[in-house]
């Protein structure tokens, strides 16, 4: 067929010359691969060099405290900084977030004072004109939404019964389609937002306003990505023609949005399967080899390991460490039921061979029992190796999102360019029944921070009392805090409105209002002490409940025993039911998720005892865990508690982090020995020489094979 | 039928082929100078449990169990065999692959009828033999090895496939030429499959500490892995030697 792009030659033809579509390209064009990991290459010299680079870099950021280098003065934008090399030469993938590796931008839109702390706590001082401008001149995000909060959101908001929320930094959670950038350029990207813009209604309501000045802003956006790239000596106007070249176009719409925005989640998408496509027509063509391609590969993946934000010590803290969820999803399956590992699902993962385990990329495995065997094992294998692989339930997610969605942050899934998310913090579910137990009274602070129900004043806990009390303030919870969220969401699309990514998508689009849940598993225990046990209240001169005394045992959420696990299913459904009947902005879709997966810590440090038994302080268990040690018939019966909770309810994830040993997964290779014959085999009688080489029998079993 | 069961593991990995459902059961006449599991020891603890509900268990999830099965460990199986002969004759009606963990120390050859009804439905033992000489077994486990050297050809008879166990202690269970002996002896069994050596580990130390009782081995380091893959190259070479002889 022929094209009017030299960038499509040999691609066989589909909707999607007609019209900016990813996934009819895909189907008509990649090549699934069923192989095992033999092809890949190693590093080249020259990856092992810009590494080496890397980790010298990294060194000294460590020993500098955490920071190399920070803008203080230059705002960050697409066209802010010049190009930044690490070496210019050896580079095959270019591309940094300012003029130089491990110098973090200043991003003052989602809030001053946060970009303002980040500089200072790290030993910088911002700009006075920065600030001036940004306190004077230029609202902010940050500043908006408290222009908009009431006294209750803020009361909520300072007790931690809603934590989390991104009311002073940017919200993340939605992925630009990169991957448009390197299949049409940019110029057929601004012809079609242009049409759009010429489509829209032409009465003047305020969501038709809304759609016509967010369409000039991503128009202007794509102009200046195409203005970025050029500073680096590359037109992307034009399709990309090549593996590097799609790469590198991708990595640009990607860099784009990471200089516009620091979100708190900034993923990558799907892009694994797509740039096979290029890389098999490379090969075929003979324009790289396995071990270029390999190089492109690794050396795009270190670009994406060293995005890099200016975040306060706080915000880490929150998050344990200096998270940037750079999420790619590999892998899965189609509807029509081929699935979509090819050789790139295998060259990513094995990045982490060529450049050493890392925990971003985020790369995250679309996992369906439908996976070639062959992959499987490969995952299996990367997994015990390096420890850096996250698994998703892609037969799952499939049902409600199709076969081209990607994993935004640790598990919301959205279809790419077609669907995005209003992250949404999460409410403490824990926290909220010791207020149905005290009538709305902060069982730390002592005050009035929820509705003046009347408490739960008997010196033992009623399992239907209590429900009762939780129903309702869980009701009101779920009201204050999706009006919350309407705020900040109204807000960030005012002030801070993710341009580039937006400009990646297509014009409609479904908007999923995310908000979540924290201390499912506390709440569970807590619930099932109070029905199975006795739970004996003890208050304080005030007379709040602030500890409990359980007599008795009770079953626990983790083993799989139904009586619990019902009632961590209920609280799920219940909660999802209160958040249903608000009003959400933007006409988006509420779902819920519970997946903290490491902020637990603080959401425990901020909520006193319970009636499980759990101490004032203390951890909750990340996102849909049980407690801590509360499990104790292994992982199977753990899993398949987690397992039960409504995904209908809890559609943006639920997340389960779960960490074993690797020899609790079978038995080491040289210690345990499947077949005696074979062990014989190497025995030599003479000089009594024995080796251990055998495969493990047990390590792979636990795989269901399609063989 | 019930039985007396000291607790359950959903995800075995180690205790058999495959991913396996493991029963613990209650109560066992050794008292193995490093057993990490004297919790499992007296014969009146754990929780009384059905045959009836061990399956229903196992079966909720048994997707994660498709190349496994179940294993009964303890605490010493046989001493309950009537219930473990009903779970293993239930188990293997619903196709669910059956692993006897046993050191054999209740067997006795002139009566071997209730150990036969649990064979009878035993697709796999794994058979601990702690010491090969008698004097050094009953001081390392309170217990003679006759029996569980008799069960040992008692199951060859029977060609019930064999997966023997044995755990390295440094200066107790690593003498070069016990383990040759032990080697020449299991080596002239027809229906062994596979050999497990294990490295004594003191993770057991806090159970006795809970329970009250003296640490046996206080002061003994526990073995490495090379201990370990050093005592299994001394009993493959007695194996080697009685297949030799043959």
């Amino acid at each position: 067929m022929e094209y009017k792009y030299e960038g499509w030659r040999g691609f066989e033809g589909g909707t999607w010359v007609k019209e900016i579509n990813l996934r009819s390209f895909i189907r008509h064009n990649y090549t699934p691969y069923n192989g095992n990991e033999d092809f890949l290459e190693g590093p080249t010299e020259n990856t092992k060099a810009l590494w080496n680079q890397v980790l010298d870099l990294t060194r000294q950021e460590r020993e500098a405290g955490g920071v190399l280098d920070m803008d203080t003065k230059i705002i960050s934008t697409i066209t802010s900084h010049g190009p930044g090399y690490l070496d210019k030469e050896k580079e095959k993938i270019v591309g940094f977030q300012t003029d130089k590796p491990f110098k973090r931008a200043m991003m003052p839109y989602g809030g001053i004072r946060m970009a303002e702390k980040a500089c200072a706590d790290n030993g910088y001082t911002i700009d006075p004109q920065v600030k001036e401008f940004f306190t004077v001149h230029r609202k902010t995000h940050n500043a908006g939404v408290f222009d908009a909060y009431t006294p209750e959101m803020r009361a909520c908001r300072s007790s931690h019964i809603i934590t989390g929320l991104p009311d002073a930094y940017g919200r993340g959670r939605i992925i630009g389609d990169y991957r448009r950038v390197a299949l049409y350029g940019i110029d057929r990207l601004i012809e079609d937002k242009n049409e759009q813009k010429v489509e829209t209604r032409s009465a003047m309501y305020a969501d038709v306003i809304r759609d016509r000045e967010e369409l000039s802003e991503q128009i202007r956006a794509l102009n200046d990505l195409k203005k970025m790239a050029a500073s680096y000596g590359f037109d992307i106007s034009k399709p990309a023609k090549n593996v590097q070249e799609a790469v590198q176009w991708l990595y640009f719409g990607y860099l784009a949005a990471v200089k516009e925005q620091n979100g708190a989640a900034m993923s990558l998408g799907r892009t694994s399967t797509f740039l096979d496509i290029y890389a098999e027509r490379d090969l075929r063509e003979g324009t790289f080899t396995e071990k270029e391609i390999q190089e492109i590969v690794d050396h795009f993946i270190m670009k994406l390991r060293l995005i890099k934000f200016a975040r306060t010590p706080e915000y880490n803290a929150l998050f344990s460490g200096d998270p940037q969820w750079v999420t790619e999803s590999i892998g899965g399956v189609g509807i029509c039921g081929r699935h979509f590992v090819t050789k790139m699902s295998y060259r990513y993962l094995h990045t982490l061979y060529n450049l050493g385990a890392a925990p971003e990329p985020n790369l995250t495995v679309l996992w369906s029992t439908q996976l070639p065997a062959n992959f499987k094992r490969y995952c299996a294998k990367v997994s015990i190796e390096t420890s850096s692989v996250q698994y998703e339930n892609d037969d799952m997610m499939r049902v409600t999102h199709g076969d081209d969605y990607a994993i935004a942050c640790c598990v919301s899934s959205m279809r790419v360019g077609k669907e995005m998310q209003f992250f949404g913090a999460r409410a403490n579910l824990a926290k909220c029944l010791l207020y149905a137990i005290n009538g709305g009274v902060d069982e730390i602070s002592g005050k009035q921070v929820g509705p003046e129900y009347r408490p739960i004043t008997s010196e033992y806990l009623d399992y239907d009392e209590v429900m009762n009390r939780y129903d309702a303030m869980m009701q009101w919870l779920a009201g204050v805090y999706v009006n919350t969220l309407n705020i900040i969401h109204y807000m960030h699309d005012k002030y801070c409105y993710e341009k580039i990514q937006m400009a990646l998508h297509d014009k409609k689009v479904t908007r999923w209002f995310a908000t979540g849940i924290a201390g499912l598993s506390v709440v569970a225990d807590s619930l099932s002490a109070i029905k199975y046990a006795k739970v004996k209240v003890i208050r304080d001169e005030r007379g709040l409940a602030v500890d409990y005394e359980v007599e008795g045992d009770f079953p626990k959420y983790g083993n799989d025993d139904d009586r619990v696990d019902t009632i961590a299913y209920d609280i799920v459904h219940m909660f999802m039911e209160h958040v249903r009947k608000n009003h959400t902005y933007r006409e988006s879709i509420p779902t819920t998720s519970i997946l903290t997966i490491t902020s637990n810590v603080v959401y425990g440090k901020n909520t006193g005892s319970t009636p499980d038994g759990r101490k004032r302080g203390e951890a909750f268990a990340p996102g849909a865990n049980p407690m801590h040690r509360r499990d104790t018939h292994g992982a199977v019966a753990s899993l398949a508690s987690v397992a039960k909770l409504p995904f209908i309810d809890a559609q943006d994830g639920i997340s389960n982090t779960f960490s074993i040993i690797p020899g609790a997964l079978g038995k080491e290779d040289e210690m345990f020995m499947g077949d005696i014959d074979v062990d014989l085999g190497n025995i030599d009688l003479e000089d009594g020489c024995g080796c251990g080489a055998c495969a493990s029998p047990t390590l792979f079993e636990g795989l269901d094979t399609d063989e | 039928m019930a039985g007396r069961v000291h607790s359950r593991e959903s995800f075995g990995t180690v205790d058999g082929p495959g991913v396996r459902y493991v029963v613990f059961t209650q109560g066992c006449p050794m008292r193995c100078r490093y057993c990490h599991n004297p919790d499992t020891w007296s014969p009146t603890g754990g929780e009384e449990t059905s045959v009836e509900d061990i399956l229903h268990d196992y079966r909720k999830n048994k997707d994660f169990y498709t190349k496994g099965g179940i294993t009964v460990t303890g605490g010493e199986p046989l001493m309950q065999p009537e219930f473990v002969a009903e779970l293993f004759e239930k188990a293997q009606a619903e196709g669910i692959h059956t692993c006897l963990d046993t050191s054999g120390i209740t067997f006795n050859p002139q009566k071997p009828e209730k150990v036969d009804a649990v064979l009878a439905h035993t697709d796999l033992v794994m058979l601990d033999i702690k010491h090969i000489r008698p004097d050094a077994h009953k001081a390392l486990t309170d217990q003679d090895n006759a029996n569980i050297l008799a069960f040992a050809k008692h199951l060859a008879a029977k060609n019930i496939p064999l997966w023997v166990r044995h755990v390295v202690v440094p200066g107790i269970t690593d003498k070069p030429e016990d383990l040759q002996a032990l080697g020449r002896f299991i080596g002239t069994l027809p229906n062994l499959k596979a050999l497990d050596v294990l490295p004594y580990h003191v993770l057991g130390i806090s159970k006795y500490k809970e329970l009250g009782i003296p640490y046996p081995l206080e002061g003994v380091e526990p073995a490495t892995k090379q201990q370990a893959l050093d005592a299994k190259k001394q009993i493959l070479i007695g194996i080697a030697q009685a297949r030799q002889k043959k």
